[in-house]
């Protein structure tokens, strides 16, 4: 299945204690000259929260940068659609917050998975975030005093999330796209929109650039650069049904990983508690809604199985609240993971609700009643809208269903504590790096660590190694080899003319990832996804059918090359999840539970990140062992 | 549910178009109206026929990158709502829809349904930003911001910039985008030092794209999936028209 | 547009679509201004033939110390004639900017917010344009007025409306003029930056009032001729 390789280690991280780390590595990190940052070019794959703010903060710093992103616009990469919030620790509100406590949140959250260090810094940083954004014009929530308002969430005892009403990510995308913007315009950045990365190009064991497909004209162009930063987001689109956006895709990821960049924790995805549920066969993705209804929502089932009355006809007595049951003293606030499976695990004993018994109720009738119907409204009126909208119910009236799906990967590519992969020149931020999460994300955690990648670590870390650049022009003969494979790649998939769509592969993959890679998962299970995976990805270049041409606009080509390299991703997800017996964070392994059912982590045998390299016939294990120095590895416990 | 619908079929920028016809059958209410497409589009995969091309992206309503012209409403029939998020439901049975793409000279059809909207880039490019480089923030208490000041910023800043206010007007003009954006800014205190040069250079690049003239028809907030307000485009006014008699002139 | 063009204010305005629209803005204040005048003066017909007679002999002799005879008469044309200019102007441009911002039309087009008001602005400005020429020949320069005796406005008025075309076509023009301040105040307060959100609603109420009394002011004069309550 796999093959062990050595171990590696992060070479970057500095020592001391925790709180100096940070600060002596900025110190440590050469810097360059401005003479110098106006004769370097940096590659930006990604326009999100991490790309976007790394692109402009690299262009303020004087690098010439060329960004890139599928979307028509920059302002379209999907951290738009996150909700929520932002974590920082501000303590503005006095109730014990502090860098430390978020780091201990995260590091608990991530149950144990994540580097102390990395998640330190995520910590410190998180309250420059803050300030950079509002000076940005940020239009964050405030209180009459005209300060800004906070709210607890998911994992957290303290209120330091802070928000715009639901639409959190888009405020601030839209920050980092204006400060881009600002830069498009001064002429240092160049901005490609409508354009795939589709390869890597290394020359001398140094990134040096990448193949991208022009999506309107359809050309495959080659740019190079002295540095490729990926910020290409996640993989969750494995699963074919997941919150993100229809075009997510890990092709830039992928593609870096074939080149030699290991992949570190594939099989950690997190399944998010708070979603719409399926409505038909034809769903084609899932809608997210924000974790923060559950500081206010109450979910329950009824105790009775297969109890179909409507929910007002259920009195109170023969409802189940089950996580306040469950865990009295985090209840509905419980971590992701402990929210998503407790959802599963009751509807798989017939106490589900809904279309097919996939769905739990989130009741906001006693918060309308307590806080009284305005207020609610003030604080979720959107994500109340938004739910309306989509299932034709009044949750105002009606209590939401809801249900878990497919929202976030935290691992990602394995990258050093300067984001640097394991490809000298190639870095790595936002969601598509593996480093800050561990196994599990903490709620309002992932726009903190786009936004800390990119405006505030890339660039005081790529510094030093562009400290060696400008870097000799790239060899013809390493563009070439690259763009041939790639256009020779688009022909090879046209050529195919079978008869499934690109979407109805793409669905069967989904469909065995969430059976057998998805909640839980058991070695039975992930040996048949293991053996389905290789038939499927047969059935792809025997079976695809993309009509047209690759001269232009073409949809379906976009999809199926995708969809391939989903295939093989999931193949390594697979891999990975089969050899980590343990449970820890989004991964449950359903031979590794407590008596009562909970995760039971394995700290002797899997204290380490496992950073997979690519092999052609077999992919080779390196093991990266974490450390924990300031924190004790515990059994998470929100009882 | 059974719909005949009429779509606008475009092979490239060059080519003249022309709508076609296709009748679907078998379509769930729940389904949403970019689901109905995708159903249509696995069927012409099949026939042997080029899928239709449409943007669509996030599917919850956020990205913008969606946006139909049906029936010849922006976005369809319901208020507030993007293509993504509008359902079959709001159809009713044998229904005719006619699916056209975005028209306005600054957004050009690029294939069938899609049409390229960088203009708005332009817009936002030319000073639709606040100038506070990275790591030159004050305490983000520094400056406290009235609630309401904050609470009509967010509401002209949730623009998602789809360019519905475009395909609705009947001047193509792009007025009520540019206004969400200089309100949106201009209501904050750090938006303050470059508020009239913003609403000014904005406008200018508005007009040099080519993009129609508003004239208050107010067809753009009727249509919008955000509900912008018309008044964001008078507070535009008031800057551009303080701009244009305050600011120095510039060389 | 030259960039040299941008440096001045009247370029900076001239050369903007929201500059043009405050032009037209000021422009059409200044016109609705003159016309409540107009209309006003109009009702004097009620009080007989020596007032509003009177009244025209009066104007001429305005200022006449300063302006001479009838130099007010010719300073408020003047300018009329300005503004006419500037706001047809502007209001063609904007216009042709329009037609060009979309090249293609829709084949299938619903309206969903735009008032009847708003949507006839630009034909109702053409109807008004091609009325004020014929009634300047009519009454001003008599030279389509039966009557047709110079500042004999009593008698010259009670001759034109004695034809029902007359009155249909000065009904019809009023009517579309009711439409033009209906959405024309309300789009001028707009353009120029008065109207908030505060205002928004009172601003609609007041431009249909003011859009409303006018019309009825100047509907009565060939109404009441009509019926013989005046002549």
């Amino acid at each position: 299945m796999y093959t062990e390789g050595a171990p590696i280690v992060d070479g970057k991280r500095p020592d001391g204690p925790l709180d100096e780390r940070w600060e002596k590595r900025r110190f440590s990190a050469r810097l360059v000259n401005p003479a110098n940052k106006r004769k370097m070019t940096v590659i930006v794959v990604g326009t999100g929260l991490a790309g976007g703010s790394a692109a402009a903060t690299l262009a303020e710093l004087g690098y010439n940068v060329l960004s890139f992103c599928y979307q028509d616009s920059p302002r379209r990469a999907h951290s738009i659609a996150a909700q929520g919030g932002i974590n920082a620790a501000k303590n503005y509100r006095n109730d014990g917050d502090s860098v430390f406590r978020l780091f201990y949140d995260t590091i608990k959250g991530g149950d144990f998975r994540a580097r102390e260090s990395n998640v330190h810094r995520l910590a410190e940083v998180s309250v420059e975030i803050i300030d950079q954004c509002v000076a940005q014009g940020v239009p964050f929530a405030r209180e009459y005093g005209g300060l800004l308002d906070t709210r607890s969430f998911g994992g957290a005892q303290v209120s330091r999330t802070f928000y715009a009403r639901g639409q959190t990510g888009q405020q601030l995308l839209l920050g980092a796209y204006q400060a881009l913007a600002r830069q498009i315009n001064a002429g240092r950045v160049k901005m490609h929109p409508r354009t795939e990365m589709l390869d890597l190009i290394v020359d001398d064991g140094r990134a040096r650039g990448i193949v991208a497909r022009d999506l309107v004209t359809g050309d495959i162009e080659t740019y190079t650069a002295d540095a490729v930063v990926l910020a290409t987001g996640g993989y969750g689109n494995t699963f074919y049904l997941s919150t993100n956006a229809k075009g997510s895709n890990a092709t830039a990821i992928w593609r870096a990983h074939k080149r030699g960049a290991l992949f570190a924790n594939p099989c950690y995805t997190q399944i998010h508690p708070t979603c719409i549920p399926v409505s038909g066969a034809h769903q084609s993705k899932l809608t997210l809604m924000s974790e923060s209804l559950r500081n206010d929502g109450r979910v329950w089932v009824p105790k009775a199985p297969k109890d179909n009355r409507a929910p007002h006809m259920i009195p109170e007595d023969e409802r189940d609240y089950y996580l306040e049951r469950m865990y009295p003293s985090f209840g509905n606030l419980v971590p992701r993971d402990i929210a998503s499976r407790a959802a599963k695990n009751i509807c798989d004993t017939g106490h589900g609700v809904g279309p097919g018994g996939l769905g739990v109720y989130l009741d906001f009738s006693d918060a309308i009643e307590r806080l009284g119907r305005d207020a609610v409204e003030a604080k979720y009126g959107n994500l109340f809208e938004m739910y309306a909208q989509i299932t034709g119910e009044n949750p105002y009236k009606v209590p939401m269903r809801i249900y878990p799906a497919v929202h976030y990967t935290m691992g990602g590519l394995w990258v050093d504590y300067d984001l640097q992969s394991t490809i000298p020149g190639l870095f790595v931020i936002g969601e598509a790096n593996f480093s800050d999460h561990g196994a599990n994300r903490l709620g309002a955690s992932a726009l903190m660590q786009g936004l800390a990648d990119g405006y505030f670590i890339l660039p005081n870390t790529i510094g030093d190694y562009l400290a060696d650049g400008p870097f000799p022009p790239v060899s013809q003969q390493a563009i070439t080899s690259v763009e041939q494979e790639v256009v020779d790649r688009v022909v090879r998939i046209l050529a195919v003319d079978g008869d499934r769509s690109p979407d109805d592969i793409h669905r069967e993959l989904g469909q065995l990832m969430w059976d057998y890679c998805g909640m839980e998962r058991s070695e039975e299970g992930l040996r048949k996804a293991l053996e389905a995976i290789p038939a499927l990805r047969k059935e792809f270049w025997q079976r695809v059918r993309v009509l047209g041409t690759g001269d232009g606009l073409n949809q379906s080509l976009e999809k199926a090359g995708r969809v391939a390299d989903f295939i093989d991703l999931a193949e390594l997800m697979v891999i990975d999840a089969l050899h980590r017996t343990e449970s820890c964070g989004g991964h449950f392994r359903a031979e590794s539970q407590t008596e009562d059912g909970e995760a039971l982590r394995d700290d002797e045998n899997f204290s380490y990140v496992a950073a997979w390299e690519y092999g052609p016939q077999q992919p080779v294990l390196h093991r990266e062992e974490l450390l924990f120095e300031n924190v004790t590895p515990s059994q998470r416990s929100y009882k | 549910m059974k719909f005949t619908l009429r779509v606008w079929r475009q092979d490239n920028q060059f080519d003249k178009g022309r709508l076609v016809m296709y009748v679907v059958d078998d379509i769930s209410p729940d389904m949403s109206f970019l689901e109905m497409l995708d159903v249509l589009n696995e069927r012409l995969i099949k026939d042997g026929e080029e899928p239709i091309a449409f943007d669509h992206d996030c599917r919850e309503g956020i990205c913008g990158m969606c946006g139909l012209m049906i029936n010849g409403n922006a976005h369809g029939p319901n208020k507030l709502t993007t293509t993504c998020q509008l359902h079959m439901r709001s159809f009713s049975e044998n229904e005719a829809i006619t699916i056209e793409p975005w028209r306005a000279k600054p957004f050009p059809v690029i294939k069938d349904l899609v049409v390229d909207r960088s203009s708005f880039d332009r817009i936002i490019e030319s000073g639709g930003y606040i100038s506070a480089p990275t790591g030159s923030a004050p305490d983000a208490h520094a400056v406290p911001v009235s609630k309401a000041d904050a609470d009509n910023a967010f509401e002209a800043a949730a623009c998602i910039g789809c360019g519905a206010c475009v395909a609705a007007c009947p001047n193509g003009s792009g007025m009520l985008f540019t206004a969400a954006k200089t309100t949106h800014l201009g209501l904050l205190p750090q938006g303050q030092p470059e508020r009239l040069t913003r609403a000014l250079d904005m406008v200018e690049t508005h007009d040099d794209l080519g993009f129609g003239g508003c004239t208050n028809s107010g067809e753009c907030t009727a249509v919008c999936p955000k509900g912008i307000p018309l008044e964001a485009i008078g507070r535009l006014n008031r800057d551009v028209l303080k701009a244009a008699t305050k600011l120095p002139a510039r060389h | 547009m030259l960039d040299a063009a941008r440096r001045t204010t009247p370029g900076r305005i001239w050369s903007s679509t929201i500059g043009k629209k405050a032009v037209m803005g000021v422009t059409g204040l200044l016109m609705l201004i003159y016309v409540i005048v107009h209309m006003a003066s109009n009702l004097k017909i009620f009080f007989g033939r020596e007032n509003i007679d009177g009244y025209a002999s009066w104007l001429r002799h305005l200022l006449d110390g300063l302006l001479g005879y009838e130099g007010f008469v010719w300073v408020a044309r003047i300018g009329l004639v300005a503004c006419v200019v500037l706001h047809m102007t502007a209001a063609i441009q904007l216009a042709r900017r329009a037609r060009k911002a979309r090249p293609k039309a829709y084949q299938h087009r619903a309206k969903v917010q735009g008032s009847y008001a708003a949507r006839t602005m630009r034909w109702g400005g053409v109807i008004l344009a091609l009325f004020i020429v014929y009634h300047i020949l009519d009454l001003t320069a008599g030279v389509l007025n039966p009557n047709g005796v110079h500042l004999a406005v009593y008698d010259n008025v009670v001759a034109d409306f004695q034809r029902w075309y007359v009155v249909l076509f000065y009904a019809a023009a009023v009517i579309a003029l009711g439409f033009h301040i209906r959405h024309g105040l309300w789009s001028g307060l707009q353009s120029l930056g008065a109207s908030t959100a505060a205002r928004q609603r009172a601003i609609q109420s007041f431009a249909f009032a003011v859009a409303f009394l006018i019309t009825v002011g100047f509907l009565a004069v060939p109404f009441a001729v009509l019926t013989g309550l005046v002549g």
